[in-house]
């Protein structure tokens, strides 16, 4: 399964970004694999209006059917749940420790955004 | 004429001045409040209004039932508020800037317009002065599409005062864009020099010849006056810092109005402009 995260790097000792729209990197993790690739998300963390918005039409394109991140708002929440992808939010630590703790199982969905409109 | 009355800095005295020659002149001119996210002007003409209308703008209606889901109207819109998500269409209304786009580019013409409330504008009258007001709902982000329908209320070839909103972005932009004459109030002081400085900046580019007011003179330093100086920029009036100027404030009544020896000096305005208008006529 693919799940994406938001990353300050692009490693998995990188620290998650606990910002979603405006998160430097964003991780698509293949489960079965252990491998990820890595979207730079630096031309959408200096957007305007709509980071957010932008971001999760990505993450929907790369066929996650997960994300992890810190803060989820409500537009990019709305986006990331109309194409069926599931939330976890509060999420914070290491990438891999986090990814780790998905595949056992320790991590709730949300069903709704954590953060404000431009929060 | 239209005469938009503006500054860098906020509570410098736009609303003062504005409200005061209106009243000074008190003849025929129409007074439009395009400071819309807070507009003030009414606490002191005191107009009866006459007639309240909603104002919405344009945003667009998704026709799924057509949609083909290209994502060309996703991809022509700047701020992200039309998004394709697999087979559905997210649009985020209070993101729009009603430009259009999604609409044109549609190829199975599944869009439509529909409606999103901007705010009210208020119409009525104070003696002989017609008096136009916008109020933006509350919530609502953009106001420079609301200014700009606040401004369809000018009666071409008649006076119009704008009081305009503070700062030097597009609402002040809106509201200065296209007017004759741009009156600038500011005060002598550090924090007055410095925005009216971003103000005369902004209306250059816009081409708009423009005067000065100087509020609370006599408190502060002279650093405005020579910049006004060395920009060549006229100084039309200057106020003084005055207790009984304050309370008139505090109370919701006009300078003119409690100290009618100043309707000349508010007047003189409006003459300066005149004449200095003319000025600029001759030397071209």
């Amino acid at each position: 399964m693919k799940i994406a995260i938001t990353a300050k790097g692009t490693d998995w000792t990188s620290e998650v970004d606990p910002r979603f729209g405006r998160a430097a990197y964003i991780l698509i993790v293949d489960t079965d694999i252990m491998d990820f690739e890595v979207i730079n998300n630096s031309i959408n963390s200096n957007a305007f209006k709509g980071a957010g918005i932008q971001a999760a039409t990505t993450v929907c394109e790369t066929g996650a059917k997960v994300l992890l991140t810190g803060y989820c708002g409500p537009k990019a929440f709305e986006v990331i749940k109309t194409a069926g992808i599931n939330v976890v939010s509060d999420i914070e630590g290491r990438v891999k420790d986090v990814v780790d703790l998905f595949i056992s199982g320790k991590l709730t969905y949300t069903d709704s955004a954590n953060a404000f409109a431009h929060w | 004429m239209i005469i938009s009355v503006a500054s860098g800095k906020g509570g410098t005295g736009k609303t003062t001045v504005s409200t005061n020659m209106a009243l000074a002149l008190g003849e025929k001119l129409t007074f439009l409040d395009c400071d819309v996210e807070e507009p003030n002007g009414h606490l002191f003409l005191k107009p009866k209004i006459e007639q309240v209308e909603r104002v919405s703008i344009a945003v667009p209606l998704v026709d799924e039932a057509k949609c083909t889901f290209c994502k060309k109207c996703s991809d022509i819109c700047r701020f992200n508020a039309i998004v394709v998500v697999g087979s559905s269409v997210l649009v985020f209304k209070d993101l729009c800037h009603s430009c259009g786009g999604c609409m044109v580019v549609c190829p199975e013409n599944a869009i439509s317009e529909t409606g999103r409330e901007l705010g009210t504008i208020e119409y009525g009258h104070r003696d002989a002065i017609r008096f136009v007001q916008g109020r933006l709902r509350i919530g609502e982000a953009m106001s420079p599409p609301m200014i700009k329908k606040v401004r369809e209320a000018t009666i071409p070839g008649e006076l119009t005062i704008i009081d305009a909103p503070p700062g030097t972005s597009c609402p002040v932009i809106a509201a200065m864009k296209g007017t004759d004459f741009v009156l600038m109030v500011t005060e002598p002081t550090p924090f007055g020099l410095h925005d009216l400085k971003l103000a005369v900046e902004a209306v250059k580019l816009l081409g708009i010849p423009a005067g000065l007011v100087i509020n609370r003179c006599d408190i502060g330093d002279r650093k405005v006056y020579e910049y006004a100086e060395k920009q060549n920029i006229p100084i039309l009036l200057e106020i003084p810092f005055d207790r009984k100027m304050a309370e008139a404030y505090s109370w919701g009544q006009c300078i003119v109005e409690v100290m009618p020896e100043w309707k000349d000096k508010f007047k003189g305005i409006y003459r300066d402009i005149e004449l200095h208008l003319e000025g600029l006529k001759e030397t071209v």
